[in-house]
């Protein structure tokens, strides 16, 4: 696997170029020299859609567009930047980086999200950034259902250097969580990251199951879990919205990372989500490697997705 | 969270009554609504087009039937049209073949390959009767081939030995080398997770196919996929030219979508959908079923319903096999207990028992009551393991302990226990009668089942 380092900017325009070059692409197709009607409103719209951003906020956006410019010739760049501001506007209220506050001893996030999300790559990533940081992690591998999560976790832990509480597959997860939080305390842990099973939000008894991991952790240390965090996969489609709801619900989910950033899904359901649920996105992951997990930037994001003005 | 698509629809004909035929006018107005529909539930914007297309053809100049308003009818063509487009025939794996066949799975990070090789390894073994290989070309994943090594063990599906340090090609080469020697008519190579745009992961894919030939090339989607499914599908397709799709996760309370968007892309059939974590959660594909989802007009709330029914249905089934093998310890009566508690009561369960007619309506005429269950399961809760598992050490002094220890009397646990031992005999006398073949006659009641209905 190359490693080859990387400004952070540019490898997260690499990630995104191809979701920019799809939306901005079309932008220039559309616009050059030509009246902005109904009928260029319309495929704006359908563009903004074809980047998940939601029915919703597509209209929003093509609404902002038209207020004061409609019938008349705009250009393709002043098109792009009432894009990227718009999306920006929304962004950038959730646009926040994870805070750790050591004097929780130990900070405790919780990792949630449906199957495949990222959910444990993700973990492994933050770890190594953590403990980059001279901070003391510990991980728990909270998947106990999963044949191997655990050894995968368990492989992580190994690569960046942070010890892994583990129980055998089909252990109680709330179980595992309590005694890893325990030995966490003991050992004077900074940052404890649990990682849980990936469940599909319409579960109950999962949800419960995760609703239960919650109170367990929250009744052994007051105020933890200081972060419960889902992760989303860039290229779900409009059900994110609904799998931010009811984790919310369940499990009062305190920020957003999404994953899968690097392929060519545009993850614009993230700005619908931010307009809907307004909770902090905190990184996005745009690859493979250790280090391809990236603080969180509106502007950037924004621009990424609809073009660079200069360009 | 979505309007379904009738709604909108009827709102937009109510200004109209009744008319002969479908006008223009209407159609492209309901078509609106048609494509937002499908938008919101993520069919890819050129395939939204390309069908709105279609069905405003076909609804121009329809006539509008007798007993439906105009926007049921545009409901239905538009629901014909998406079925139509799904794939009316049920296209299943090929695995017939000069041995061994091959059956490579691919897809993005993420999207339940190895679950779905499992599943499918599963369903090829025990329904075609073949004897199947599994391997893991994913040497990037942490603990991925062990993953499948775990789940071949659960599902009794041999799995190629890891070995560590070699490409997906050597792999794929030894699985095959294995096969022949050993005799298997099926290999499934399950192989990493990786993006369409990656041009170098999808040259190592390319390379494994050319090694393996492989009968059958399925693309693992998420069927919560968005706008990004036609690409996926496009991609793979164009360059590992895939055979079929298998969506997972429709068991989510996602619009799915991702189906039209990836068969009309590719004009591969969807061949198999998977509906949770347990191992023969795969099923056949259905396009109406998946049509009057993405059209929002199969209730969420009513599907989750009727999954959680059929799971209640599989614990029944399983308690009522348990029992007829004639095995019944305290623990067996404890899991009953616990199944009646959640079935709501007696009833559904003794309706799946044969040649209980007349019991099910003594149990609604004592009326069941939750609470005796709760202390019943207290009393065996209160018990030892080994009490459980051979009650008939339970002495006088045994007794008071677990009496006190559930908060009933002696009395009670003695009641308890007699109602065990009766269901075990009659248990017993059930197998005996299964196994000469004699059938319990319809109606009676077998000893010891009184026992469980409350008195008073």
């Amino acid at each position: 696997m190359s490693s080859e380092k990387k400004g952070w900017f540019k490898r997260l325009k690499a990630g995104l170029s191809r979701s920019k070059s799809a939306v901005s692409g079309g932008v220039t197709g559309i616009f050059t020299k030509r009246k902005l009607n109904a009928e260029t409103l319309e495929e704006l719209e359908d563009l903004l859609i074809v980047s998940d951003l939601g029915v919703a906020v597509a209209g929003r956006v093509t609404k902002a567009l038209s207020k004061d410019r409609f019938d008349k010739e705009i250009s393709d760049i002043e098109v792009r930047e009432v894009l990227a501001s718009e999306i920006s506007a929304i962004l950038t209220p959730v646009a926040k980086p994870l805070m750790i506050n050591t004097e929780n001893r130990p900070h405790v996030i919780l990792m949630t999200g449906v199957n495949g999300a990222g959910k444990t790559t993700t973990i492994g990533k933050m770890a190594k950034g953590y403990i980059d940081g001279g901070k003391r992690v510990m991980l728990a591998a909270g998947d106990t259902f999963r044949a191997a999560a655990v050894e995968q976790l368990q492989i992580w832990g190994d690569r960046v250097g942070a010890p892994v509480i583990t129980k055998p597959i089909g252990s109680d997860a709330a179980a595992l969580a309590y005694e890893a939080l325990e030995r966490a305390i003991t050992e004077n842990i900074d940052i404890l990251i649990i990682d849980t099973a990936g469940r599909l939000h319409n579960r109950e008894e999962l949800m419960a199951e995760l609703g239960k991991i919650v109170r367990v952790i929250s009744k052994k240390l007051e105020g933890a879990p200081h972060d419960t965090l889902l992760v989303l996969d860039a290229t779900t489609g409009q059900n994110a919205l609904h799998q931010v709801d009811i984790f919310g619900k369940v499990a009062a989910i305190s920020g957003l990372i999404m994953t899968k950033l690097d392929g060519s899904a545009r993850g614009g359901v993230l700005v619908a989500c931010a307009e809907k649920f307004k909770l902090p996105v905190h990184a996005i992951g745009v690859g493979e490697n250790i280090e391809d997990l990236q603080p969180f930037n509106a502007e950037e994001f924004a621009a990424a997705l609809v073009g660079d003005t200069e360009a | 969270m979505f309007d379904s698509l009738s709604d909108k629809l009827g709102g937009i004909f109510d200004g109209l009554k009744r008319r002969g035929a479908l006008k223009e006018a209407d159609v492209i107005a309901a078509l609106r609504e048609v494509r937002v529909a499908l938008l919101e539930a993520d069919v890819a914007l050129p395939v939204v087009k390309s069908f709105i297309d279609k069905v405003r053809t076909k609804a121009v100049g329809a006539s509008v039937l007798k007993s439906v308003t105009p926007g049921q009818q545009v409901v239905k063509i538009v629901n014909d049209e998406l079925v139509a487009m799904l794939g009316s025939d049920s296209v299943g794996i090929s695995v017939d073949g000069l041995p061994p066949v091959v059956v490579m799975v691919v897809g993005l990070q993420g999207s339940g390959k190895t679950t779905t090789t499992a599943k499918i390894a599963k369903r090829i073994s025990e329904k075609d009767k073949k004897k199947v290989l599994m391997a893991s070309l994913d040497v990037r994943r942490p603990a991925a081939q062990e993953q499948l090594k775990i789940l071949g063990e659960q599902i009794d599906v041999k799995t190629l030995p890891i070995i560590a340090g070699q490409t997906p090609v050597n792999i794929a080469e030894r699985a095959l080398q294995a096969a022949r020697l050993q005799g298997f008519d099926v290999v499934m190579l399950d192989t990493a997770g990786r993006l369409h745009v990656d041009t170098a992961l999808m040259a190592e894919v390319q390379a494994v196919r050319g090694a393996t030939n492989p009968q059958e090339t399925l693309l693992v989607a998420d069927s919560l996929t968005g706008q990004d499914a036609v690409n996926v599908a496009r991609e793979f397709d164009a360059q590992v030219s895939i055979t079929g799709v298998v969506l997972t996760r429709m068991d989510g309370d996602g619009r799915g979508g991702a189906a039209l968007s990836m068969r009309h892309v590719t004009g591969k059939p969807i061949k198999l959908v998977g509906t949770g974590e347990k191992m023969d959660a795969l099923e056949d594909f259905h396009p109406e079923r998946v049509a009057s989802r993405i059209l929002g007009m199969g209730d969420v709330v009513s599907l989750v319903e009727k999954a959680g029914e059929t799971i209640e249905k599989e614990d029944a089934e399983r308690m009522a096999k348990k029992m007829a093998k004639g095995q019944f310890d305290l623990n067996d009566l404890r899991d009953q207990l616990r199944q009646m508690k959640k079935m709501g009561g007696m009833k559904s369960v003794l309706g799946m028992l044969p040649g209980m007619g007349k019991m099910k309506q003594a149990a609604a005429g004592a009326q069941m009551n939750d609470s005796v269950f709760r202390r019943q399961e207290a009393i065996i809760n209160s018990m030892t393991p080994k009490e459980r598992l051979k009650p008939a050490m339970i002495n006088a002094s045994r007794k008071k302990r677990i009496a006190a220890g559930s908060g009933v009397g002696v009395p009670e646990v003695n009641k308890l226990l007699k109602m065990h031992m009766q269901m075990a005999k009659m248990m017993r006398k059930m197998s005996k009668m299964g196994k000469s073949g004699r059938m319990p006659q319809p109606g009676q009641m077998p000893p010891g089942f009184e026992n469980l209905i409350p008195r008073g």
